[in-house]
């Protein structure tokens, strides 16, 4: 069973910095980490592999730093790690970055399942999962809460989706992206993190990729962002006063009139 | 684009293309036909294949027309039991003043096993002018690939200029599909959208960055505009019957591979539903521990109160994503809602905004949280919350 799981790089907290021209988040590679959503997604495919043997590959598009991510996913199982790194990918959208994702993943070779994160923290479209399989004419599924049962043809797997549980078969070659806390995700292992260091990993640029530039980066994206804004809102708040006990004397008051 | 294109979901990887061309321009890889260097549109790979799935494009214009481009449109979704979903009546009733503003047509897309007929009438009725009709035993279950090939038909005939989705589970796994198929943008879970009158440019306004600002997003060259609208976000416009429309029946995809095959479906056993609570207390950061998270139960419990938290504990892991209110969580429009220590990111503030009445208790008097509460405690929330429980329980 041939895994690719693709990760993002996402800034490990939510303060922002603004590229003042473009308005795109400037990314500067410090204190990011693994987009939680994706590390069930790693954790999924190095299950799958302990099952049933095989290799998980993967796969980010990022700044050169975003090694480091790919190294620690290493070290907690795959066998392997693509960056998709060019000045020529940077501000892309969700249609780019996929454009991107499936030219590095169509380079790994064949492959019979890609798994992602539900949603990245910092972006949160959640479209990369299907788009990507879109860009590769494979079936897609999201959020996917367990896999059942799997062969080298085909899955079955049960997803929710909007309260439903739907248990599905789907054909391979296929995408899921994994619900969040399906499972526990491992810690490196001594012997793990020295194969993290010295494990095959490669870096490929816009040309190795033969990717269409005009696709790629800020000029592939269709969206732009014209402007950010800090929301205003004009909602008059009325404030309890006193001592505690007497706002809080209050604010049962509040509770019980409202409920009548 | 101009060349030999390659349509890959209906290429079935048996290699006769390859073996076909001259120059040795086509490869397999993944199973699929892939074009390399050297093509010279012989043409001749075309006959070769049995599925038809080569074709040579050739185009006059190297960038299309956007004037060629006209209407809004919103995709309308029906859940298991075949009922029309409220989102999709809050997407018209929004579109409907976008394309007033526009002076353009409101198209509804809808696509269903049986009952369409009907329910066209009530799309009609919410502001509906043209409804793109599709009925077959294809859309029984909520699977997308039968709804994102009618979608891509619809959208290369019709050339709609915008196309709006409802942003469920379902909604949000169509849509990307759409657009990457036809290579246009797509903006998840906007909570403002406006319209130019004159460009027809689309202003699509969502959370970003963390929810700490708004980001504006248009899509200036690629068309359909789409976006998606989380549920419970626009307001339910009023249905008025005497409204005109016209009902356009349409085609099945054709050339459909089935890969999704729905052996059973449930309802997902924890239905505690927070969307549909009439009174939510909420926690947020501000509780301090996840111990502290049982004051909020007891709290709960002596007010028939369901449990809702900010992301923040859900990511600590202190509650489980069932109880997360916000626009990544659930969107809750309550009775009466008790937040204690909730700052309010953006994302939370959308996701409770139609709750008629909020109390907030936060120690931060420049807490976001407050801009959006009808009445505010300035205090410690772990304070308040001990006190409030004592006191409840003294009048009870």
């Amino acid at each position: 069973m041939k895994i690719v799981v693709c990760i993002k790089q996402v800034p490990s907290s939510n303060e922002v910095r603004l590229d003042p021209v473009t308005k795109t988040i400037l990314r500067d590679g410090n204190q990011s980490v693994i987009n939680p959503f994706d590390t069930y997604a790693l954790e999924q495919a190095i299950e799958l592999k302990e099952q049933l043997g095989g290799e998980v590959s993967v796969i980010s598009m990022g700044i050169p730093a975003t090694e480091r991510l790919l190294r620690d996913a290493m070290s907690r199982g795959a066998d392997r790690a693509v960056l998709l790194s060019d000045r020529a990918f940077a501000g892309a959208d969700t249609l780019a970055t996929s454009y991107a994702l499936s030219l590095g993943i169509r380079q790994l070779g064949d492959f019979d399942l890609i798994l992602c994160g539900r949603m990245a923290i910092d972006g949160d479209t959640a479209q990369i999962g299907p788009e990507l399989a879109e860009h590769l004419a494979i079936p897609h599924l999201t959020n996917v809460e367990k896999i059942i049962d799997i062969t080298q043809q085909e899955m079955t797997v049960r997803r929710n989706i909007d309260g439903q549980r739907q248990l599905l078969q789907v054909k391979l070659p296929a995408l899921l992206t994994i619900a969040k806390d399906i499972n526990q995700p491992r810690m490196p292992s001594i012997s793990g993190v020295e194969f993290g260091e010295v494990a095959p990993f490669q870096s490929l640029n816009a040309a190795a990729l033969q990717a269409d530039v005009s696709r790629c980066g800020l000029n592939g994206s269709p969206t732009q962002v014209v402007r950010t804004s800090v929301p205003l809102r004009d909602n008059a708040c009325a404030f309890f006063e006193g001592s505690l006990a007497e706002q809080v004397q209050a604010l049962a008051a509040q509770i019980k009139e409202e409920l009548k | 684009m101009t060349g030999l294109i390659i349509d890959r979901e209906n290429c079935i990887g048996c290699g006769l293309c390859c073996k076909s061309c001259a120059v040795g321009a086509l490869t397999l890889q993944n199973r699929k036909a892939v074009l390399g260097e050297g093509c010279t549109l012989c043409g001749i790979c075309l006959q070769s294949c049995p599925k038809n799935a080569l074709s040579i494009v050739k185009e006059d214009k190297a960038v299309f027309d956007l004037e060629d481009y006209k209407d809004i449109w919103v995709v309308c979704e029906r859940n298991e039991q075949g009922e029309l979903l409220p989102v999709s009546f809050e997407l018209l009733g929004k579109a409907a003043e976008l394309a007033k503003i526009r002076g353009c047509r409101l198209g509804a897309v809808l696509a269903g096993n049986a009952d369409t007929e009907s329910q066209a009438k009530q799309l009609i009725a919410a502001g509906a002018d043209l409804v793109y009709l599709c009925e077959d035993k294809m859309f029984a279950e909520r699977l997308e690939p039968p709804f994102y090939r009618l979608i891509c038909d619809l959208i290369k005939q019709y050339q709609p200029e915008v196309v709006l989705f409802g942003a469920t589970d379902f909604g949000r796994s169509v849509a990307p599909r759409v657009a990457a198929r036809r290579r246009t943008g797509l903006t998840a879970d906007c909570t403002v959208l406006e319209i130019d009158p004159i460009t027809g440019l689309l202003q699509q306004t969502r959370p970003a960055f963390g929810g700490n600002l708004l980001a504006t997003i248009i899509c200036p060259n690629h068309r359909p505009q789409m976006a998606t609208v989380r549920p419970g976000i626009l307001a339910m416009p009023v249905l008025d019957f005497n409204r005109s429309g016209e009902v356009i029946a349409c085609s099945v995809p054709q050339g459909l591979v089935q890969t999704l095959h729905l052996l059973q479906t449930e309802p997902a056993a924890v239905s505690t539903s927070i969307a549909e609570a009439e009174i939510i207390v909420v926690a947020g950061r501000g509780i301090g521990n996840a111990k502290n998270m049982k004051l909020i139960y007891e709290l709960a419990e002596l007010l028939g109160a369901a449990v809702g938290v900010s992301r923040p504990l859900v990511d600590a892991g202190w509650a489980e994503y069932r109880h997360q209110v916000g626009q990544t969580g659930f969107t809750v429009a309550p009775k009466l809602m008790l937040s204690f220590g909730v700052s309010g990111a953006i994302q939370h503030l959308a996701g409770i905004s139609r709750s008629e009445r909020i109390i907030a208790v936060n120690n931060d008097p420049q807490a976001p949280i407050f801009e959006i509460s009808h009445y505010g405690l300035i205090a410690d929330c772990v304070e308040v919350l001990k006190e409030l429980i004592v006191a409840l329980k003294n009048e009870s």
